[in-house]
């Protein structure tokens, strides 16, 4: 039977994945994608304790989830917006490499 | 109108004075000088009053200022046998003097201006007749210092009574920083500043002379300030710049005489101490002998009379070191006002009739012209140079018999210089009113309006008769020397003095037309501002020069310097974080996060 | 669902990680399942894998994405980015595995009531209202965030 130590390892390594996707990828958009793994590593996190700790009358305490929606609509406008924050980023410099965009250096 | 509350109103009637006037006085010029005279007058009706009251009780004292237990501030008001003839001497030739302005200003700039800074005087010094303590005493000394720097300047827009007015103020702060130490000094000794409560406690003292000489000799070098002695004098003739109605009532009877009047108060405290009693008299000669020496050689009218007060000065300071009661030199002061006043008022009167001229070798047969003011000028000069019977005759006889019994040396000294007074004042009495016109303007000189002529005639009455023996006891106490250690040569040495100093004038001077004599060490001053001068530039300037190299390579080094490279490297080290590379920015973030975990891990 | 997120992160080609995205979204959504979180789950696979990831590939399209050509590796950025998450890895599993209080199974759920949909939106509805609006605010800014950044320069 799973315990919740085992949901919030799970959850750790996912949102460890999605670090490292942050930091060794070099194209844009799979970088984003990291950035909504680690979101989603949060909200099953947040789903198991929802579901572990019961509240005095027997009931889950359902806050949690109501937090996980937020989340997830947030998730979704951040995403457009910085999809589209891409798309003019791509127009200015014509490309995705994360390299290539220093120029706010010293 | 009691005894108490009278010299409160005589004090502070003229400092309301001077505050309407500066209020008011642009509206009209009449209104300021009704002001001010009217201050005069009532603090001279008053004195007048107050001198024939007996005093009863204790003075009025207001606590001002309490700083610990130590020191009690008080602002009080004392009324002894001094203070009453003090205050008659200043009031009454405030009176007279404010008149005469009022002719004097008729056609001046700065008319108001002029009659707030005379009230402003008039207060500040009856706060010094009448302080109870030094330290009110000191703070009212400085206002004085104050009012004689605004009146020298009050033609701001020569250079020369500007510069006038600054050498004044800064040379009396030189003696007034002795004065301050002096005044602390003898309050660590004796815990008290009031005047009573400081004679009382002398006794005590008496076991530590050396610290009591000390203490008053330094109180006396406040007196070497503004009294005008060697070497401290030189502000004196240079503060003639300023209108002649300031320089009679300022530099002649007030206020250079408020130095003596000061060592007349702490005169029981200068009895035990013979020691600084006698540094006091030789200042006291040597000034009197040496600006004697000076003002034989002078061309400037006001400049003479100048050098002529600080000897007559010397004279009192002399009196003060030699006699054994503070009233002998206070006689001289008395005297000494009213000639003196009158001698400058004529000055002023003969300046205003030739327009301004002050070199007495472009005057010249103004007898003619001007004879009111000429004899005005000759009962002043007689006054002053000792002509027997007359009132400056019996003062300065009595110093020089006193000087002449403990101080031989000295008393011979002053004698000669009595004859030199003689020689000088006859001198300029002659060239200016005698001889041909030497110039355009003395051609055309004529007298001057009654309100400047009726004080001039009222001061010739008091030089001639001030001395005489009645009015002699009924202000002072006098005291002569045992007649036996008189020495007999010593009345005919006088009368000599003054018959043969004016006899050498009358035949230099009766038909000169210009200067017979010349030695350039009297009429360079013995050169004395030579050697201010050079100190001043090279020793003073030595040192600014230094300090300012100092400020530029130490402290703006060390303190400005450096912590504005250090800011400037740490914000270039910083610089180079800013990569712009967004993977390394995650970087920091993620192993910021990861480093604040374990920081609360291991707690 | 792990292995799907290493495909995320370790394929070359964006549509192929995009693919794998979806399907690891959707694995969640089923892990969710199993914590009896059923709205949530739904919610999940309805805009994360339906509405987020259309827009990725929409993008993946627009910008016309190739695989990416093999760069020089920089030591020093996988160094760096393996501490990071190695560091992470290890801090939390010797916090999990000191807590005993972890080690629970799964308790059952005793009330009768106890249907997760209504529940959730009691509680949105009526203790978390306010925040609720706000986010409808939030996503009408962000629409128009998204039009005004995507106008092309009018010449």
């Amino acid at each position: 039977m799973p315990t919740l130590a085992h949901y919030l390892i799970v959850s750790g390594i996912l949102f460890s994945i999605g670090l490292g996707g942050v930091l060794l990828r070099r194209n844009i958009l799979i970088i984003f994608m990291g950035l909504e793994l680690m979101l989603n590593a949060a909200n099953l996190s947040l789903v198991a304790f929802s579901r572990f700790n019961l509240l005095a009358d027997g009931m889950p305490n359902y806050n949690a989830q109501v937090l996980v929606f937020f989340i997830i609509t947030v998730a979704a406008a951040e995403v457009a917006v910085g999809l589209a924050i891409i798309v003019a980023l791509f127009r200015a410099k014509q490309t995705t490499h994360v390299e290539d965009l220093n120029t706010l250096k010293f | 109108m009691s005894t108490q509350t009278a010299p409160w109103i005589i004090l502070f009637t003229p400092l309301v004075s001077a505050v309407l006037i500066l209020l008011l006085g642009k509206f009209s010029k009449t209104l300021s000088a009704s002001l001010a005279l009217l201050a005069a007058i009532t603090g001279c009706v008053l004195s007048w009053w107050l001198f024939n009251q007996p005093i009863e009780g204790k003075m009025l004292s207001i606590n001002w200022l309490t700083l610990g237990p130590e020191l009690n501030l008080t602002i009080g008001v004392t009324l002894d046998h001094l203070s009453k003839v003090m205050l008659l001497v200043v009031t009454s030739i405030s009176v007279l003097v404010f008149t005469y302005s009022l002719g004097y200003m008729r056609d001046e700039e700065g008319y108001s201006r002029f009659f707030a800074g005379l009230s402003l005087f008039l207060f500040s010094m009856l706060g010094i007749v009448l302080a109870d303590n030094f330290v009110m005493m000191f703070i009212f000394w400085e206002l004085v210092g104050v009012s004689s720097y605004i009146l020298i300047g009050h033609y701001y827009s020569k250079d020369s009574a500007a510069d006038a007015g600054k050498q004044a103020f800064i040379v009396n702060r030189i003696g007034d920083f002795g004065f301050m130490l002096g005044i602390l000094l003898l309050w660590f000794g004796t815990g008290t500043v009031i005047f009573s409560q400081l004679i009382e406690s002398i006794p005590g003292l008496s076991t530590a002379p050396i610290y009591l000489t000390v203490a008053c000799v330094l109180v006396f070098m406040g007196t070497i300030g503004k009294s005008a002695q060697m070497p401290l004098h030189v502000w004196l003739p240079n503060s003639m710049e300023g209108p002649t109605p300031v320089s009679s009532l300022l530099h002649a009877a007030t206020m250079v005489a408020a130095g003596v009047y000061m060592l007349a108060r702490i005169f029981p405290i200068l009895e035990v101490v013979p020691a600084a009693r006698e540094i006091i008299a030789w200042i006291g000669g040597i000034t009197c002998f040496a600006a004697a020496l000076m003002a034989t050689q002078q061309s400037d009218i006001k400049r003479i009379l100048a050098y002529s007060t600080i000897s007559q000065l010397g004279y009192m300071v002399l009196g003060i070191g030699v006699a054994p009661t503070s009233d002998v030199a206070m006689f001289h002061l008395f005297t000494h006002a009213c000639f003196k006043c009158l001698l400058f008022l004529a000055a002023g009167s003969v300046m205003i009739a030739m327009h301004h001229e002050v070199d007495m070798w472009h005057m010249g047969g103004l007898r003619k012209k001007t004879p009111v003011t000429m004899f005005c000028f000759f009962a002043g000069m007689l006054a002053l140079a000792g002509c027997p019977y007359t009132s400056g005759f019996f003062s300065k006889d009595l110093i020089i018999e006193w000087a002449v019994v403990k101080i031989p040396f000295l008393g011979w000294l002053v004698a000669a210089a009595a004859g030199l007074t003689a020689f000088y004042i006859f001198r300029e009495f002659f060239v200016i009113f005698f001889g041909k016109a030497r110039s355009e303007h003395a051609e055309h000189a004529k007298e001057q309006p009654f309100s400047m002529l009726l004080p001039m005639l009222v001061l010739s009455v008091l030089a001639i008769v001030a001395g005489f023996p009645f009015i002699q006891d009924h202000l002072f106490k006098l005291a002569r020397p045992e007649h036996e250690l008189v020495p007999h040569l010593l009345h005919p040495l006088l009368y000599a003095m003054f018959f043969g100093g004016a006899g050498v004038a009358t035949v230099l001077y009766l038909k000169a037309q210009k200067d017979p004599i010349s030695i350039p060490l009297f009429a360079n001053r013995l050169y004395i501002d030579n050697v201010y001068f050079w100190f001043v530039k090279n020793i003073q300037g030595g040192g600014a020069t230094f300090l300012s190299w100092a400020d530029r390579w130490v402290v703006d080094l060390l303190i400005v310097q450096i912590p504005s490279k250090l800011t400037w490297a740490c914000g270039f080290a910083l610089r180079f974080l800013q990569l712009g590379n967004i993977q390394a920015y995650a970087f920091f973030f993620g192993a910021g996060v990861v480093g604040i975990l374990y920081i609360l891990i291991s707690k | 669902m792990l292995a799907f997120a290493l495909g995320v992160v370790l394929l070359r080609n964006p549509v192929s990680c995009a693919m794998s995205l979806v399907m690891s979204f959707v694995a969640l959504a089923a892990v969710f399942i199993t914590l009896d979180a059923y709205f949530i789950a739904v919610v999940q696979v309805l805009v994360y894998a339906g509405a987020v990831m259309v827009l990725f590939l929409f993008i993946i399209m627009l910008l016309d994405l190739r695989e990416e050509k093999r760069r020089r590796v920089r030591l020093s950025a996988w160094v760096g980015g393996g501490l990071v998450v190695g560091g992470f890895l290890a801090a939390l599993i010797q916090v999990i595995s000191a807590l005993p209080a972890l080690k629970v199974t799964k308790p059952l759920v005793s009330h009768p009531l106890a249907n997760d949909v209504a529940q959730v939106g009691f509680a949105l509805f009526r203790n978390f209202n306010l925040p609720f609006q706000i986010i409808g605010v939030l996503l009408l800014v962000s629409t128009v965030g998204v039009v005004l950044l995507s106008k092309k320069e009018l010449k």
